[in-house]
């Protein structure tokens, strides 16, 4: 699926910090990516990781007083330099937001239509009422949502078709990229399957490119052409879904698939250690304390990025590029104050 | 020790604006209560003193050498009735709200702790006496009072009690209602904790923490309603004691003809006062309720790329 | 609609069941403050001036030389059949008073509403809006202040200004001589009245004198309405929908008036239900002030000759109209908000 047309979304090397009363967040801190059109690009990583940020930093829905630079590309212009305003038009036609919670991300006092028919006409002033519904019904019918539902309140509807007029309601505007935070975690796993498949679908039907983030690796399989590995703030490895779970290069995508729970599981394993404090992060490689073949190199210089196979990126020094290091630096690195002593004292 | 810090604590969490909300407010509240505390010293007249060595104050004096405020239709002193005011002002607001939370808070013990019909016949009553206009609720209340004991700081701390019972029974009542349920008094009772020293201290902890607030708001609005009652020509008597309300009733037929010295000053007083305490309750609500507050993010600089790394001596740079 | 619409009737009739138990509380209070406690109201009210004769006849006029349980049914019937009793000092039915002095309070109490909301909303919203920032504080000092001068020290500072020192405004009354002896009583409502009569000089003449009330009460009224509607702008404005709304490009001043302001909307009309009672005490309190004459300024009258029955029948009166307020404001609620049909 991958085509190496124009990507429709281009980000370079994209930091969102926050400021808070312990000292700066760097919640995103330094990310790069490509999308193509029609793209499922999966996103996991720990809770804490930075994802969420990533994902409405795209859409440059951040709260006041986060800071960020980098690139964010898009047809060609930086959303980064645009105004308040002209970001406003971008999103809904042209970059879409489906939340975490359906249940409370619909106006209470408003009807469905109402929505609609307000998002309709932010972007495309004169349209009536009876094309905004027959574009709404169109979208919902795809969605499975009866029309006979067209005029109901938000608080009529179950969670599961709520997230599908969430979607729907994304999806009227016909936006070419569209980031989905976690849209399933609030639902049950029945409706999960349902969500999982519209999305899936989404490139057959509306031609749409995903940003899909998620900490469920079952999905990614199921759902996402390719899948990036975040950890504290980065892009830890991203490549193709199969090659990435075929061949996982990173010590933390391994722990990460090993830690998923399936029908073979035997035992249960985790990633020892907590999450890094994003405020004071580790130096060097964020992933070093916690990481079970860490080397001298690794508490010292920044990895690098390293192409390991085709469309397939990984940053650790396992990887190389040997260039850069040294004898001594591939030793084992003595964890001393790192793990667990420090924190626990 | 344990209520030192509990009063002092909310000073010490509070920060920027709800800091200078609640400092200004006590700084207005000081002053009210010097003027009080210090009256006899403070006041060149007395507060019914209509002539000094036999000569008669001037009638609607205005303001002037002698009289820096000038005097009432009635002859007495504008400044003295002030500041002899503001001790009848805090008098009757700290009995009623001393009396409501003596009355309010074992009901609410009680109601709260044994449940049942009680509880609920309780509950009703007390919602009843909420919903009804507070200032109705007093006027009955004087109505009947100053008939039985006459129109002094008394009659008057007393009918003002009766407004404010209600909110003291709520808290006290619902916050025993969950000291009841709380999981940890059960835990607690199994290891064999005496029940009524767990639930003592939940209750001291939570009360403590929101009784001051509810207290210095109703004392706001009790010093609101006595110049109310004053206004109408009930509350306190003028023969009793001097009344910032009863003085604005005197001065309003003047209002038209230009006579301001009389009513102007007492209402400065009464707005001041009721400010004062409306800034602590506030300061105070801000700081016990955090959740009233913005998390705010805090400015700061994004640092060049690499910085990180820079700061920590280890050269090579991330892209 | 399907599952909501229905049992709207059914809600507002259970609201409307409700009103019963809430009057039967308050009319029971009222009545063991003013009947039971201080004995005999007769001759607490006119005693010095009758005879005993005199005295006894008013009594068995009255009915009070009956048990206390046979009066108190005796004036449980009153309120239902919204009689509510008659005065002693003038025999006069309250429900006379009602509709003589009904008028002024409504003429009163609704143009402070309108008042109240005319300031309260827009400036609420914006402090809510923009918090944190200078309007905002200027706001909220503003919401203070009006909170804490009694309504009856603005009324003073507005009569020492527009009619004392600009002469502008009449001081007190609801009207002039000349305008209440012209305008024939239709509705009882000196305004319309005078505009039934098609009375040009008598509807100048009223607006004159409605100016200054209407702003007192207003003015308090709006105080409350700031601090609320702040509130609930902040609380809405932190609702999930609000960032998806954004999420959608939808422009910020739509995103105010369709989805904060709307949802902070639904909280500030059930308080705002709450503050009839603080409507109805400031009234008196402004009644009394410009010497308009309104219900509150009858019970002032009537406290003055200490005439029990009539202090207790208009404070009854104004306690009915406090619950059912209350409770059409929650029905209103009903219809607002689809959530709340049950």
């Amino acid at each position: 699926m991958t085509d190496h047309s124009e990507p429709v979304l281009s980000v370079r090397d994209l930091r969102v910090w926050y400021g808070t009363d312990r000292g700066a967040v760097r919640a995103v801190d330094g990310v790069s990516f490509d999308l193509h059109k029609g793209e499922t690009l999966g996103l996991v990583g720990e809770s804490g990781s930075g994802k969420s940020t990533l994902g409405r930093g795209l859409l440059r829905l951040l709260p006041e007083g986060a800071q960020t630079d980098g690139e964010i590309l898009f047809g060609g212009e930086d959303l980064q330099t645009k105004s308040a305003k002209e970001l406003r038009t971008y999103r809904g036609p042209e970059l879409g937001m489906i939340f975490q919670e359906p249940m409370t991300r619909l106006n209470p006092l408003m009807r469905i239509s109402e929505h609609f028919e307000e998002a309709v006409k932010v972007h495309a002033a004169g349209v009536d009422r009876q094309e905004v519904k027959r574009r709404a019904l169109e979208v919902l019918r795809v969605m499975g949502i009866p029309p006979t539902r067209y005029r109901s309140y938000p608080h009529e509807f179950s969670g599961g078709m709520r997230q599908r007029l969430m979607i729907a309601l994304a999806l009227v505007l016909r936006p070419s990229f569209v980031v989905a935070d976690e849209p399933t975690t609030a639902l049950d796993v029945l409706v999960e399957a349902q969500i999982i498949a519209i999305l899936h679908d989404l490139r057959r039907d509306f031609d749409t490119s995903l940003l899909l983030i998620t900490h469920n690796l079952g999905i990614v399989a199921e759902a996402c052409d390719r899948v990036a590995v975040m950890y504290a703030g980065r892009i830890v490895e991203i490549g193709s879904s199969d090659e990435v779970f075929r061949n996982p290069k990173h010590p933390y995508t391994q722990a990460l698939l090993k830690s998923t729970i399936s029908l073979s599981t035997t035992g249960l394993h985790f990633i020892p250690g907590a999450p890094p404090d994003l405020v004071d992060p580790p130096s060097a490689c964020r992933f070093h304390p916690r990481c079970p073949h860490a080397m001298e190199i690794c508490a010292d210089k920044f990895p690098q990025p390293v192409s390991v196979g085709p469309g397939h990126r990984v940053e650790c020094w396992l990887h190389g590029p040997e260039d850069q290091m040294t004898e001594g630096d591939t030793g084992p690195l003595e964890k001393k104050e790192e793990i667990g002593v420090a924190d626990e004292a | 020790m344990g209520i030192a810090r509990t009063l002092i604590s909310p000073f010490r969490q509070t920060s920027g604006l709800a800091r200078w909300i609640l400092l200004s407010g006590l700084l207005l509240l000081l002053a009210f209560v010097i003027l009080a505390v210090f009256a006899p010293w403070i006041a060149p007249y007395g507060f019914a003193q209509v002539r000094e060595s036999g000569e008669m104050f001037p009638r609607n004096g205005p303001p002037s050498g002698e009289h820096f405020l000038g005097t009432t239709e009635g002859f007495y002193d504008v400044w003295s009735r002030i500041v002899w005011g503001a001790r009848t002002a805090l008098q009757v607001v700290i009995i009623s709200v001393f009396l409501s939370v003596l009355l309010g808070a074992p009901l609410g013990l009680v109601s709260g702790y044994l449940g049942g019909w009680l509880d609920r016949i309780l509950v009703l009553i007390m919602d009843a006496l909420y919903a009804f206009p507070s200032l109705l609720l007093a006027i009955v209340f004087s109505f009947l009072l100053t008939d039985l004991f006459g129109g002094g700081v008394t009659a008057a701390a007393v009918a003002l009690t009766v407004i404010y019972v209600p909110q003291y029974f709520r808290v006290v009542r619902n916050t025993t209602v969950s000291a009841r349920e709380a999981t940890y008094v059960e835990a607690a009772r199994a290891i064999g904790a005496p029940k009524r020293t767990i639930m003592a201290k939940y209750l001291f902890n939570n009360v403590v923490q929101s009784v001051p607030v509810i207290g210095t708001l109703n004392a706001a609005d009790a010093i609101g309603t006595l110049a109310a009652l004053g206004f109408l020509g009930l509350g306190i008597q003028p023969g009793e004691a001097a009344e910032w309300g009863y003085d604005l009733q005197r001065a309003l037929p003047g209002a038209s003809a230009g006579i301001w010295w009389t009513g102007v000053f007492p209402g400065l007083a009464i707005v001041l006062l009721v400010t004062g305490l409306t800034l602590v309750g506030e300061g105070l609500n801000e700081t016990v309720n955090p959740t009233l507050r913005k998390r705010k993010l805090r400015p700061f600089t994004l640092p060049p790329r690499g910085a990180a790394a820079v700061q920590a001596g280890k050269g090579q740079v991330d892209l | 609609m399907s599952s909501g619409g229905g049992s709207l009737p059914r809600y507002i009739v259970t609201r409307l069941l409700l009103i019963i138990p809430m009057v039967f509380i308050l009319v029971t209070i009222v009545f063991l403050l003013l009947r039971v406690a201080p004995g005999d109201p007769v001759s607490a009210t006119v005693g010095g001036r009758l005879s005993e004769a005199a005295q006894d006849e008013r009594r068995a006029a009255l009915g009070l030389d009956r048990s206390l349980i046979v009066q108190y049914f005796d004036y449980l019937g009153d309120v239902v059949t919204l009689r509510f009793g008659q005065t002693i000092t003038d025999n006069r039915p309250i429900i006379d008073i009602v509709k003589d002095n009904g008028g002024a309070t409504l003429m009163l109490a609704v143009g402070a509403f309108i008042v109240a909301l005319v300031i309260g909303l827009p400036l609420g919203t914006i402090a809510g809006r923009f918090r944190d920032t200078a309007a905002d504080v200027v706001i909220r000092i503003f919401g203070v202040i009006t909170y804490a001068a009694p309504v009856f020290y603005w009324g003073l500072l507005f009569q020492l200004l527009f009619a004392g020192y600009l002469g502008w405004l009449p001081s007190t009354g609801i009207a002039s001589p000349i305008t209440i002896f012209e305008v024939e009583s239709v509705t009882h409502i000196l305004l319309i009245d005078a505009v039934i009569a098609g009375n040009g000089h008598a509807i100048l003449d009223v607006l004159k004198h409605l100016i200054m009330p209407v702003a007192t009460l207003g003015l308090l009224l709006s105080g409350i309405f700031i601090r609320l509607v702040r509130v609930n702008v902040l609380q809405s404005l932190k609702g999930d929908y609000i960032e998806a709304a954004r999420a959608r490009g939808i422009s910020e001043v739509q995103v105010m008036r369709a989805h904060a302001f709307r949802n902070a909307l639904v909280p500030v009309v059930t308080v705002i239900g709450l503050q009839v009672a603080l409507l109805l005490s400031g009234a008196v309190l402004t009644e009394a002030t410009f010497n308009w004459p309104g219900i509150g300024n009858e019970l002032v009258q009537y406290i003055n000759v200490r005439d029990y029955a009539a202090v207790q029948g208009i404070i009854t009166l104004f306690a009915v109209v406090v619950v059912v307020v209350s409770i059409v404001i929650d029905i209103v609620n009903a219809l607002i908000d689809p959530r709340v049909r049950y």
